[in-house]
């Protein structure tokens, strides 16, 4: 008979173990809203991992066949809605391609400064909730109130807070104001002092760094196997971004860099977003000076755009051709188009199908983060159950673009 | 100043009079008002406005006492539904509904949770009150801040007249009718055009 | 410009290749489906092509014309920095038989788009890893991006509650029937039993 106090190897012991299995969300602080993680876990350790999505699908795409090329714009706000005006310039400039119209130079430099403030209110969100999940909760709330400065000004612009629909096809909703230019010089140092705050607080901290270095860790030609785009493709070393390498609108007039990571792990991604919210900035200021205080916004173009109300009302053919656009929508010519932007998330693209009429046939959204959350199995398999919280975080998953 | 405009309360369905009968329902309602402990059940836009509502601007929470979120529904006594519910997250909702202890209050945050919002399709449950019961509507799309903190008010009063158990819900209006001021304003432009 | 592309690929396939064209500035490739792995192979490995990241994979579905369904795929080229769509026709006028090879060994993210194309629009892809609902719950019935699968044609998970059960009513109807109040005027792909 042995000893009892004889120490045993674990591997000796004929103990039965099975992994277990844990279910995270679709309910859960931490998943951005609503997807399911259905993991199987050896101790803490992560052995395979089953991300579903589909919790927030809301029919984007058959919506959009129901109603006219302009009535798209509202539900293409809701689907990276944290930086909604991005996708509004990309849907019109898709769109645009179709029709082959080119808005005037006024309307471009807006739709960039517009299109620039709402991708800093994405890093803002993706950084201050990542910053909140790992238990920092004072700079998300330092975030929120940059954001909310970026907000003001969007409010100012457009009527709205969140979810604007302003772009049109042809141009935009209505002409800037005539606050835009002070407005944001005004916020923008302040926004990006916000910024430097929160940076101060976490960027030095070792609980931070220990929870996102080396974690989520993807190498440059893998991440462009899976198809990722965008800050998370970025951060791996390859410097791919649609306003550089395929320039539309007027970035390829305005000065500004590309943050590039080196090893795609979770503290690269978190510090090329705040690098990216900084040359929107740059790229903002720079427009600002650029854009012509008078001039139009829409493309003159009467089977597009909607006439002046003044028309409408006083003259017969303002009356008709407004009918015609609400009644029956825009006749975008037959044929199809892929149009890509930079989205907040990476290349955003739409791919649309004309039939001659005012009702799309079918608009296909290329959503960014589609690709980066098909990904998230490979990171956090093989790494601890914590770990998944700071990698989720950092890829900034959308629920309303990944689910359209 | 217009007052808060909600569905009228007197009279609930068994015929009693809906305001607290016993000082002791009235101090459980107080103490219940004051310290709401919310599950935010966030899925879609609205959530940025529930953020921008728990944000040092708004203040949303923190003065109701409701500012403490309890992730688990054992803890939480009321159910913020922020965003649309498709019909795959119904279930998931129904159960966490089911898991809270009575008594629980619903709020329906934005329009996709009160009627579904403009997504009429195969996938969108029309309004949570489909499933579940729902106390109060913030319509809005995403709602303003200033609308939840109605809401919440909104709320806040439901719980105090309705100590005996009358749950006819209030939806969000806005305090001034906007429409009757526009009219008031026309007439009073075209009488001063008349005299001109 | 990837015309080269185009080119190239016209020299090697032959008559795999059915049709190109590069309106609205897109290069465009129709391919026959039975060919549609080999190409896709070649516009990866090959070193002029070197298309290294897919862009998209989705389905579109023309109910008027036989093969229905079109499978449309981006390609990208990080490197060359040129785009290529490639398409091809599948499935008979029931939507059934509509088949194509996977390329997921070839591209690792296209896994989740093939999954979405075959939930969305019924294209089932051979070869694949795992193919399964991805938007859709697993209890769904049927591919709601048809043009014959009605908008509106919901399939609760959870059944709704009665307006016995709320004791309230609880039909929001929307101010406009099915036509949404304009019978005339736009043109909407109509179902064979006449549903919008």
């Amino acid at each position: 008979m042995e000893p009892l106090d004889l120490d045993l190897d674990e591997n000796e012991l004929e103990l039965p173990s099975e992994p277990m299995h844990l279910n995270m969300g679709p309910s859960h602080p931490a998943m951005h809203g609503t997807v399911r993680i259905v993991l199987e876990l050896s101790g803490e350790t992560i052995v395979k991992s089953d991300v579903q999505i589909g919790y927030l699908h809301r029919g984007f795409e058959k919506m959009c066949e129901r109603g006219t090329w302009t009535q798209v714009f509202p539900y293409v706000d809701r689907l990276n809605y944290v930086s909604p005006m991005l996708n509004n310039v990309g849907y019109a400039l898709a769109v645009e391609k179709l029709c082959d119209v080119q808005v005037p130079d006024r309307c471009q430099w807006y739709r960039m400064i517009l299109g620039e403030l709402a991708r800093i209110s994405d890093h803002l969100t993706c950084n201050g909730a990542m910053a909140m999940e790992l238990g920092a909760f004072t700079p998300f709330l330092w975030y929120i109130k940059a954001r909310e400065m970026v907000w003001d000004i969007l409010e100012e612009e457009t009527g709205a807070r969140l979810t604007h629909s302003f772009g049109r096809i042809g141009g935009m909703a209505a002409p800037p104001t005539p606050a835009l230019k002070d407005m944001c010089r005004e916020a923008l140092p302040a926004i990006l002092k916000l910024v430097e705050e929160g940076e101060g607080m976490l960027l030095k901290n070792r609980i931070f760094i220990d929870r996102l270095e080396n974690i989520g860790k993807i190498s440059g030609p893998e991440a462009i196997a899976l198809s990722w785009t965008g800050p998370c493709l970025r951060s791996t070393g390859v410097a791919y971004d649609v306003r550089k390498a395929h320039p539309y609108l007027k970035y390829d007039e305005v000065d500004f860099d590309v943050p590039v990571g080196t090893c795609g792990d979770n503290m690269d991604r978190f510090l090329v977003r705040l690098g990216e919210l900084r040359q929107s900035a740059r790229i903002i200021l720079q427009a600002c000076e650029r854009m012509a205080d008078d001039g139009p916004v829409n493309v003159d173009d009467p089977r597009i755009v909607l006439p002046p109300k003044q028309d409408v009302y006083t003259t017969i053919e303002g009356t008709i051709q407004h009918f015609k656009l609400v009644m029956e929508g825009a006749k975008v010519p037959k044929g199809e188009v892929y149009s890509y932007t930079e989205g907040g998330n990476g290349e955003l693209g739409f791919y649309l199908v004309s039939d001659g009429t005012g009702t799309p046939w079918r608009v296909r959204i290329r959503p960014p983060c589609f690709p980066i959350t098909q990904g998230l199995s490979d990171l956090i398999n093989g790494a601890m159950l914590s770990d998944i919280v700071p990698t989720f975080g950092s890829l900034n998953m959308i629920g309303g673009e990944c689910d359209h | 100043m217009g007052e808060l405009k909600h569905v009228t309360l007197e009279g609930g369905a068994s015929g009693t009079s809906g305001f607290a009968t016993t000082k002791l329902d009235a101090l459980l309602a107080w103490a219940r008002k004051w310290s709401l402990f919310k599950y935010p059940f966030v899925t879609a836009c609205c959530g940025m406005e529930f953020m921008a509502l728990t944000s040092p601007r708004f203040d949303g929470s923190a003065r109701f006492g409701a500012e403490a979120p309890r992730f688990s529904p054992r803890q939480s006594d009321l159910l913020w539904v922020v965003g649309t519910i498709s019909q795959r997250q119904a279930p998931v909702l129904k159960r966490i509904y089911e898991q809270m202890m009575e008594p629980k209050w619903v709020l329906a945050f934005g329009t996709c949770a009160s009627c579904g919002g403009f997504y009429d399709n195969y996938t969108t449950v029309p309004g949570i009150d489909k499933i579940i019961p729902c106390d109060v509507y913030v319509p809005g799309c995403p709602p303003r801040p200033e609308a939840v903190l109605d809401g919440l008010m909104l709320l806040q009063d439901k719980i105090t007249k309705n100590a005996t158990g009358d749950r006819r819900p209030g939806i969000v209006k806005p305090r001034e009718d906007p429409v009757r001021d526009l009219v008031q304003l026309r007439k009073k432009d075209s009488s001063r055009e008349g005299e001109a | 410009m990837s015309v080269r592309a185009l080119e190239a690929l016209k020299s090697k396939f032959g008559d795999a290749v059915i049709e190109t064209h590069s309106d609205f500035g897109d290069d465009t490739a129709v391919v026959r489906a039975e060919s549609w792995k080999e190409i896709c192979r070649f516009l990866r490995d090959d070193p002029a092509m070197a298309f290294d990241m897919l862009v998209d994979l989705c389905g579109v579905d023309y109910p008027d014309r036989v093969p229905r369904f079109e499978v449309v795929l981006h390609l990208y080229s990080i490197s060359k920095r040129h785009r290529l769509r490639l398409k091809a026709r599948v499935g008979d006028a029931e939507g059934d038989g509509a088949e194509i090879d996977s390329v997921a060994h070839i591209w690792i993210g296209s896994n989740w788009f093939e999954r979405e194309t075959y939930d969305l629009m019924g294209i089932s892809f051979k070869g694949h890893p795992d193919l399964r609902r991805i938007l859709m719950y697993p209890e769904f019935e049927g591919h709601p991006l048809r043009k014959d699968y009605p908008a509106n044609k919901t399939q609760p998970l959870v059944p709704y509650r009665t307006e016995a059960e709320a004791g309230l009513p609880l039909e929001k109807l929307a101010p406009f029937g099915i036509d949404e109040g304009m019978p005339f005027g736009r043109k909407v792909w109509r179902t064979e039993r006449g549903e919008s």
